[in-house]
């Protein structure tokens, strides 16, 4: 019992998710500071943000339904902790279930519903175009973000997270072509992930120079703190998502090494993120959808398809 | 969200580097209508000329504008010096030139960055903030400042170049050509750049000339006017350049020619500096200037700067009168932003260059309803009012 305590609460759980997090901030913001050609900031700054925020007082605006205000950033914290328990980060996750990959992808659906809820909530001109943003924003990366996915679960014929960052490597060394669908899906997963966590090109909702904050507009002190935190947090469990499904967990390290191929996936991953949002500019939200509808989505289709063609091929 | 909805920006707002206030009426994310209220950053600068002498007018008129403050200084130089009937000599004609090149070199790179920034190009924006520098390095070296440089005198420029300085400049402008050249291939081929100014904010010819926008805007909008070329002041007159201009009316238009015009001012310097004819630097001059009047036009890196004087026998001018570009290209800001998304509202504010604290020259005071509180004071009030003497209540 206090072992499985400790686990969701200390390690692999919750305590070492905050961490993580300010880490992935942190290196984040260094890569994309160093790809610009700044110094970035110190490794404990994501860290002071945090405690600066916290310790701030929080104005509740004479517009705003008071209880929902209050309650929405722990939506999202709760949300976002509560669908990192089903990722593999040492040999196995905290739990696993059948079908954890459609309650991880569900909860991960909730920080985003909770923030354009938060920005009607705020009534003012910016968050509720923000809180619009978001909605919007949404529906043209979700199907894609869904759809890639269920790509590796196909080919595996299983819903279960760990299992198929389990049966993958070994599955892709028995039959190469099998690189194929998992690489255009790991593609559209990153570029959707990249929406999902509202950062270049798809940094719509919270656009500073158009709409200020966006659904943050007027949120501060501790709960604007909460929702950064939860943000950050969203990011290590949506790679976290990304390299259990696609590119195969913990493997080839087992016992206590494993977390150390954990990290270096993990790191990987953010530094292509990084990448992403060094080189591009903010787009506009119908851009947004045309590109989500025209491009992602087919593209997810096609690695559905190349799964069921080489499933009817009988390489399997 | 058929509604209309009012989006108040301003006058503090991250899309505004200086106050100003907009009022935009949507429907969804378009623009149906846009409302814009100038006023917030008066700051009394013609009436405090008329307080100084004109050396001190000089350095007073050079703080109107942070970034092209050469433009104003020469523009009030060359006023005073066609109302004393003074030649300039031929080496500070030359060498107002090149400061002048080389702060629109800065201005035209500051834009770019901040273009980058409004549509959330961050890396654009600080990698043309860095080059800034370079060119930022070149003007202290130059005149002895980065900002305002204090370069400028009546009857000459205040400062000689030397071959040192000389080496240093044509380095510098060797690496920013070839940086130049980079943004320009970066502002022309990378596709979510292109696809958030290509055909936003459009412009045509028509309105742009009725409007009477200025500068790049017009040139953008492919108005072929440029007070370099069609009333030659400094040296302009000897030195072969093109001007730049774009059919395209958006802003990307805008962007094509701010960048070509970066690398031609590159041109500019370096055939100044290689034809700098020697002899004085400054002309001798009087004290006080005889009465008379004055214009004196300028094309400054965001359009036609405007000056006029008018002395009176005295050390100290009876009127300054400065009209800024942004003045002239605000008219059209209202234009281009109509049936266009709130996506748009910064790069299309933006695209003009605004420099609005250089524009205002009035306060208007509104009222709770939002009417304009009019109240009508006399001369001799208004006169009491703006002595710097005597602080406002």
């Amino acid at each position: 019992m206090v072992i499985e305590l400790a686990k969701i609460l200390v390690f692999p759980g919750l305590v070492f998710l905050f961490a993580y997090a300010m880490f992935a901030q942190w290196l984040d913001r260094k890569l994309y500071a160093r790809m610009q050609n700044r110094v970035g900031p110190r490794f404990i700054q994501p860290l002071a943000d945090i405690v600066k925020l916290f310790s701030k007082e929080t104005i509740i605006p004479k517009s705003v339904d008071p209880v929902l205000f209050r309650i929405l950033p722990y939506f999202a914290f709760a949300a976002v902790a509560t669908s990192f328990l089903f990722l593999p980060i040492m040999d196995s996750p905290i739990t696993s279930i059948d079908g954890d990959l459609v309650i991880v992808a569900y909860l991960l659906t909730i920080p985003t519903l909770v923030l354009s809820l938060s920005g009607w909530v705020s009534a003012t001109p910016y968050s509720i175009i923000g809180g619009i943003r978001c909605l919007s924003q949404l529906f043209s990366y979700e199907v894609p973000y869904f759809l890639s996915l269920l790509t590796p679960a196909l080919m595996l014929g299983t819903w279960n997270i760990n299992e198929i960052s389990k049966g993958l490597p070994g599955m892709i060394v028995a039959h190469p072509i099998y690189i194929l669908p998992v690489a255009v899906a790991f593609m559209v997963g990153i570029i959707a992930l990249q929406g999902k966590l509202e950062r270049k090109p798809f940094d719509i909702a919270d656009a500073e120079t158009e709409i200020v904050a966006g659904p943050f507009t007027e949120y501060s002190g501790r709960l604007f703190g909460i929702f950064r935190l939860s943000l950050d947090m969203e990011m290590i469990v949506g790679v976290s998502l990304l390299v259990a499904v696609f590119l195969g967990g913990v493997y080839p390290f087992s016992g206590a090494l494993a977390i150390v191929s954990y990290l270096v996936k993990t790191i990987f991953v953010l530094f292509i993120l990084a990448y992403i949002k060094t080189a591009v500019a903010r787009i506009k939200i119908n851009q947004m959808i045309d590109f989500g509808w025209m491009v992602l989505a087919p593209l997810s289709l096609l690695g559905i398809l190349l799964v069921v063609l080489l499933h009817m091929g009988g390489i399997l | 969200m058929s509604e209309r909805m009012i989006l108040p920006i301003g006058p503090q707002h991250p899309l505004l580097k200086e106050p100003t206030h907009f009022k935009f009426t949507l429907e969804g994310e378009k623009i149906v209508d846009a409302d814009i209220r100038l006023g917030y950053n008066h700051r009394g600068i013609e009436k405090a000329c008329e307080e100084r002498t004109y050396l001190q007018d000089l350095y007073m008129v050079e703080r109107i504008c942070g970034i092209c403050s050469f433009v104003h200084s020469t523009n009030f130089a060359q006023a005073t010096e066609d109302i004393l009937k003074v030649e300039i000599p031929q080496r500070a004609k030359y060498l107002r030139v090149i400061v002048g090149e080389l702060e629109r070199i800065h201005s035209h790179l500051l834009w770019l960055g901040v273009a980058g920034h409004e549509i959330g190009f961050d890396t654009l924006f600080m990698l043309s903030w860095r080059d800034r520098e370079i060119v930022q390095d070149l003007l202290e070296i130059i005149t002895g400042n980065r900002v305002n440089y204090s370069f400028n005198t009546i009857g000459g420029v205040r400062k000689d170049l030397s071959k040192e300085e000389i080496d240093q400049t044509i380095k510098g402008l060797k690496v920013l050509e070839e940086q130049t050249k980079y943004f320009a291939d970066v502002a022309t081929k990378e596709t979510t750049f292109i696809g958030r100014v290509a055909g936003v904010g459009y412009l045509p010819k028509e309105v742009a000339l009725s409007h009477c926008a200025v500068g790049p805007t017009a040139r953008g909008s492919g108005v072929d006017i440029d007070v370099r070329r069609d009333l030659p002041y400094a040296a302009y007159g000897e030195i072969p350049f093109n001007v730049i201009t774009s059919d395209r009316g958006d802003v990307l238009g805008r962007t094509i020619v701010r960048v070509g015009e970066t690398l031609e001012a590159i041109n500019i310097v370096r055939y100044a500096i290689e034809h700098l004819p020697s002899g004085p630097i400054t002309a001798k001059v009087p004290r006080k200037v005889q009465p008379g009047e004055a214009f004196s036009r300028y094309e400054a890196p965001r359009g036609e700067a405007v000056l006029y004087a008018r002395a009176n026998g005295t050390e100290k001018p009876d009127r300054i009168k400065v009209r800024a570009p942004t003045l002239a290209n605000l008219a059209s800001v209202r234009h281009t932003l109509l049936n266009q998304t709130v996506a748009d509202i910064p790069i299309i504010v933006a695209a003009i260059d605004p420099c609005l604290s250089c524009t205002d020259r009035t306060s208007v005071i509104l009222k709770q309803d939002g009417s304009p509180k009019t109240e009508e004071i006399d001369w001799a009030e208004l006169r009491k009012r703006s002595l710097i003497s005597k602080p406002l209540k």
